[in-house]
């Protein structure tokens, strides 16, 4: 597992206090982590402090697995 | 109760009368203060008066959008963050109705919502993760009862109140709360240029039979400001002698 993976869990993990074991690359932070809709504006800009980026509006509302958000980040991520 | 030691509270529109008692009151609780305002001078001679001591000078003309979206970072480094933001600047562009213009309309709108409107989405950011904050909006009796003459400066108050409880069911699980005060007639410079006619006119419509004060005002601030309100939002509180109830 890529490092930014690891660290995309991680934030997942403390912000939604959801077991690790439950956060897959398939998790939806809805569906099946149990996240409100502020839950994710949230993670988003827990995930821009972490990797240093900016994630625009249109880019967060892609957002909305664990993967999605791994794969924006390794794409955009330095 | 209701102390603001080590609490950071930006006040727009402080060289107003309203403003400057709100800034001085959440000041004497312990707050640290950024006074914002149009005015250069009386902003300085606010912090003079506050003892120079936990306070930051912030011009910015709401009215100009990009001073406007400068205006949050500037206070939030002035003070080394946010916990109270208190939506006071307003302006009035009265007219009857049919003869309204639309830039007096706009400008009414600009100013008084939607400058709130951008300083409260700004300062979310900062209190979502600190899971704390306070956003009190000024608005008026006007906007509850109405005005002749005021046709745009009641339709800006009463957004405010919508505005208002819109945001505060977003974000209380956040431990931040959205509240509003709508004052009534409080002494101020537009208020001592009345004649003794005119005051009498206006205080038949007050049951407390005297204007309110601009510490009256500070004070239901502070209470909205405090740790101990945390479970008072989306609320308006109405200091207006009973002029009208609600």
């Amino acid at each position: 597992m890529s490092d930014i993976a690891e660290r995309v869990k991680k934030i997942v993990v403390e912000h939604l206090g959801v077991e690790p074991e439950k956060v897959t690359e398939a998790s939806n932070f809805i569906d099946d982590l149990g996240a409100d809709s502020l839950d994710t504006v949230e993670l988003v800009m827990a995930f821009e402090e972490e990797f240093n980026v900016e994630i625009p509006d249109d880019a967060a509302e892609t957002i909305q697995t664990v993967g999605d958000a791994i794969k924006f980040l390794e794409k955009n991520s330095a | 109760m209701f102390d603001l030691t080590g609490r950071k509270a930006l006040v727009t529109g402080a060289t107003g009368g309203l403003g400057g008692a709100i800034a001085r009151a959440l000041h004497a609780q312990g707050a640290h203060v950024a006074l914002s305002g149009t005015r250069r001078a009386v902003l300085d001679e606010l912090a003079t008066e506050l003892g120079g001591e936990r306070v930051a000078v912030v011009e910015a003309n709401l009215a100009d959008k990009d001073a406007v979206e400068a205006l949050l970072p500037a206070a939030e480094s002035a003070l080394g963050g946010l916990d109270i933001l208190v939506n006071n600047a307003g302006i009035t562009r009265d007219n009857l109705f049919m003869r309204m213009k639309d830039d007096e309309w706009e400008a009414v709108l600009n100013v008084n919502l939607t400058a709130a409107f951008r300083l409260s989405r700004a300062a979310l950011k900062g209190m979502m993760r600190r899971r704390y904050g306070r956003i009190i909006g000024i608005g008026s009796v006007v906007g509850a009862t109405g005005n002749p003459g005021q046709g745009n400066y009641a339709a800006a108050k009463a957004g405010l109140v919508g505005m208002t409880k819109a945001l505060a069911a977003e974000v209380a699980t956040r431990n931040i709360t959205v509240n509003c005060i709508a004052p009534g007639f409080i002494t101020s410079a537009m208020t001592d240029a009345l004649n003794e006619k005119q005051r009498e006119t206006i205080l038949t419509r007050v049951p407390a039979g005297r204007l309110g004060t601009g510490a009256e005002i500070g004070a239901a601030a502070v209470y909205l400001a405090s740790e101990e309100a945390g479970y008072v939002t989306g609320q308006t509180l109405h200091v207006n002698g009973g002029m009208a109830m609600y």
